[in-house]
């Protein structure tokens, strides 16, 4: 039934590609939700997990998901250091500071790799990337239907994380209430710092899953800044669940928009909708006041 | 002056502020007092157009300036203070009084020269070229003070500027505010500090849990039952009763 | 206020001064090309800085001046003189219909940040559809030398004009240092709650602050325009026309009046040291910039200016 329509496909990718902001979101939510922190490197830091990627399967031949754990290990362990060392410190922990931290941040990132990468796209093929699913008589590529799976098994691992373990509870606590959790002796450098750690891991994860079906420049962080951005603030800042959802309609809207308006303005409906929520309902769908 | 009725306002499932009504007469001090959570402060807000109001009436100068935003109901005369002070930290005392003294005057030079004047009514004079940050309490509460004068205000909407204070700095501000009041400015204030309260006030208005449980003169209303049901709870107010009723009063 | 002109005026002879000292034509650009920063700086300083409003999208204004003044040229044959005031206006306007929502709705900080954001690519994202704005080709005006066509034969010509209009903006902030408005600004900006309570219209003012900051940032468009002849979607809204304005704002000294002429002629110096030392490599120079502007944040809050005032502070207290 769906066979002939373009409307099925486009759905699809919106689904696929929005699997992949809920990625990049759920570490961005987990960032604001306990630093109150507006990442701005969010992007480049991305970008630099998908070169790590790509450098692993062309050096070492790793295959892209099966180096999920080395850039689950290696983004956490860059995250916890940027916050403990860099972030805190510079930032005098001012709001408009860390703003401008993560900003240098983002520059240093990205222009360190146009310098060393170039600014020619790259991509990588696997034996199983050209490969494709047929869902319902469209046709999706593995690559993407794996990012499906990977954005709920992130999900569900975060979600984990945060309801039965005790760093979970201990970020909760300070996500919550600083000084209280402070006064039961939770040490809230370390919790600020695990947590930045985190939110990165879920980039590296991120960028495991979106290298084999998008491709890598120096300048893709940028694209996806502000697209996680809207995912965030439209899902709710601080909300899990909200990321979630949020993530799965940006993709479809900006799928759509693609669909209906041509490739070069499928961004601004996505654009549109982050500039109509910061006016209109800033809390976004599930977000709830700090 | 200034005239409330019923006003109410709800933040979700309570209710702040209970159809309170009650008038200022002009060019006395008034109190507003309550224990805390009785709902002064959110009355402030609601009458100096920071909240909107759900329901009620403000009428100022005979002038109903319900939901009016907080910048023109300033221009009407109406001024408030913060409870919680809020200077313009990186500013000096003297530029903090100036903006107040610039919504009637354009010219620069102009306000400032009215602004030295205020904080020299105020006692400010040696601090007039600090940053505001760096200055102790008190001495923000009466730049609090300073800045809302400054704007000449016809009523003073004063928010627990004595809190905070020792004994010391509580004298000292007694008689500035008296000033105040002498230089043709009504005042309404909410005030903890009981014996301030008595030596300033000319009519007290007391509020618990948003509603309005008793009003009079302040030597009077400070004996009220349901007043110090309301401060002290109900064993500590018997206890006072049977007392008092033992002593004689 | 007064008392600010001979200093303002001083500063205005002294770099009109360079083209009849320098015989350099490769000094006079450099020094042209950070007046032409400066502009950038002061304008973002005048929003973030005096306002409080760090904006991340400056370059919204800057292309909305750069095509402004491009298709009225290409498209409806004006002269460029009689372009810039169009330019000029473009960004005011652009400023208004940017700030009245987003003030309106009270965005601030972060929020306001990212939203400026959104809005520069919005804009770019237009730019690049239409044919009428060039679509991704961009828009080129024709070389047509000469004074009158605001495209000096003379080097001298572009660092006079571009002086004449970083002139403007210090005027323009040394008012807002003794002017009504500029009181009420800053009153804002340090606390907006404080200063409505004292009758100042908090939406008001910082509406005029965005439109006067648009106009000023839409000349620094203008004048890339004419003096480069070429414009296109990401040089006109992209990120780095917008982080250019924030960083020499931010080395120069936030809210100081000639803080971002110190920022600029500053980035320009090191940015020759660095090229000297290491060859050309925009890229690298960049990444440099994003390391300055996180040593600045740690340890120079204040900027440069703030760290000239701190020193002149003690030298008269050595005295």
């Amino acid at each position: 039934m769906f066979a002939d329509s373009i409307l099925w496909p486009a759905l699809l990718n919106g689904l696929t590609m929005g699997s992949v902001y809920v990625l990049i979101a759920l570490g961005l939510t987990l960032i604001y939700g306990v630093l109150h922190i507006i990442n701005f490197a969010h992007g480049s830091l991305l970008m630099l997990a998908m070169y790590l990627v790509l450098m692993l399967f062309q050096g070492a031949g790793v295959d892209p998901y099966a180096a999920i754990p080395l850039l689950v290990l290696a983004m956490f362990a860059l995250g916890y250091g940027l916050q403990r060392f860099v972030i805190s410190r510079a930032s005098h922990a001012r709001d408009e500071n860390i703003l401008l931290v993560t900003l240098g941040l983002s520059l240093v990132i990205e222009n360190l790799a146009i310098h060393f990468f170039h600014s020619d796209p790259r991509s990588l093929e696997t034996a199983y990337s050209i490969n494709t699913v047929d869902v319902l008589g469209a046709h999706v590529s593995v690559p993407r239907a794996l990012a499906v799976a990977g954005a709920l098994v992130c999900g569900a691992a975060l979600w984990y994380l945060m309801a039965r373990t005790d760093l979970g509870r201990a970020i909760r606590a300070v996500a919550k209430e600083r000084q209280g959790a402070m006064a039961v002796g939770i040490d809230v450098r370390h919790i600020f710092a695990m947590s930045f750690g985190i939110g990165l891991a879920c980039v590296g994860v991120a960028a495991c899953f979106l290298l084999p079906m998008y491709y890598v420049s120096p300048h893709v962080g940028n694209s996806f800044v502000l697209v996680a951005f809207t995912v965030v603030v439209l899902g709710g800042m601080g909300s899990f669940a909200g990321s979630i959802i949020g993530g799965i309609i940006v993709g479809l809207v900006e799928s759509l928009c693609g669909l209906y308006l041509g490739e070069s303005l499928s961004q601004i409906g996505v654009f549109v909708i982050f500039i109509a929520i910061l006016l209109f309902r800033p809390l976004g769908l599930l977000g709830h006041r700090a | 002056m200034l005239r409330i009725e019923r006003l109410t306002k709800d933040f979700g499932g309570l209710r702040a502020v209970d159809g309170v009504s009650l008038e200022v007469p002009k060019g006395g001090i008034t109190a507003l007092i309550g224990p805390n959570g009785a709902g002064k402060t959110t009355c402030f807000a609601l009458i100096s157009g920071f909240i909107p109001v759900d329901s009620g009436r403000v009428e100022f100068d005979a002038r109903d300036i319900t939901g009016m935003p907080p910048h023109r109901v300033c221009r009407l005369g109406m001024v408030r203070t913060f409870q919680i002070v809020q200077p313009f930290a990186s500013q000096t005392v003297l530029e903090n009084v100036a903006v107040g003294s610039h919504l009637h005057r354009a010219r620069r030079s102009d306000a400032l020269a009215h602004a030295r004047d205020v904080a020299h009514r105020v006692g400010l004079d040696a601090d007039i070229d600090r940053r505001a940050a760096s200055l102790p309490i008190a001495r923000r509460k009466r730049l609090e003070l300073a800045r809302a004068l400054a704007v000449e205000p016809k009523l003073l909407l004063l928010d627990e500027v004595l809190a905070g204070l020792n004994p010391t700095e509580i004298d000292e501000m007694v008689p500035v505010i008296q000033g105040i009041r002498e230089s043709g400015v009504t005042i309404l204030m909410i005030e903890h500090v009981m014996q301030a309260v008595v030596r300033l006030a000319g009519y007290v208005w007391v509020l618990n849990h948003g509603a309005l449980i008793a009003r009079g003169r302040p030597d009077e209303v400070v004996l009220e039952p349901a007043v110090v049901e309301a401060y002290l709870g109900k064993r500590a107010a018997s206890t006072y009763r049977t007392q008092a009723a033992g002593a004689g009063i | 206020m007064r008392r600010e002109l001979p200093a303002l005026l001083a500063f205005g002879a002294a770099m009109a001064a360079i083209p009849l000292i320098v015989s350099s034509e490769y000094l006079m650009t450099l020094a042209t090309l950070a007046l032409y920063s400066a502009l950038l700086g002061i304008s973002w300083n005048i929003l973030g800085g005096f306002g409080g409003q760090y904006s991340f999208g400056h370059a919204v204004f800057f292309g909305t001046g750069a095509y402004v003044n491009a298709v009225a040229q290409v498209r409806f044959g004006l002269s460029a003189w009689a372009a810039l005031p169009l330019a000029v206006c473009g960004g005011a306007l652009v400023g208004v219909l940017i700030g009245a929502p987003v003030f309106r709705y009270g965005l601030r900080g972060s929020y306001f940040a990212l939203v400026t954001l959104a809005f520069a690519e919005v804009f770019r994202v237009l730019a690049n559809t239409f044919d009428f704005t060039g679509a991704g080709v961009g828009m080129m005006i024709q070389l047509k030398p000469g004074a009158g066509q605001f495209q000096f034969t003379d080097p001298s010509g572009f660092l006079w004009a571009v002086l004449v209009m970083v002139m403007v903006g210090l005027l323009a902030s040394l008012w807002l240092r003794h002017s009504r408005f500029g009181a009420q600004l800053v009153a804002v900006r340090e606390n907006e709650d404080a200063a409505r309570a004292l009758g100042v219209d908090a939406f008001r003012v910082k509406l005029g602050a965005i439109a006067l900051s648009g106009a000023l940032m839409a000349a620094g468009g203008f004048f890339y325009m004419q003096k480069f002849n070429y414009i296109d979607p990401p040089l006109g809204f992209g990120a780095s026309v917008s982080v250019e304005a924030l960083l020499v704002a931010i080395v120069g000294g936030i809210g100081s009046v000639y803080g971002p002429v110190v920022g600029a002629f500053a980035l320009e110096a090191l940015g020759q040291l660095t090229t000297a030392l290491i060859g050309k490599d925009p890229a690298l120079s960049v990444a440099l910039y994003g390391v300055i502007l996180i040593l600045m944040v740690a340890f120079m809050p204040s900027g440069l200016a703030g760290l000239g005032e701190k020193l002149l502070r003690r030298g008269e207290r050595g005295r």
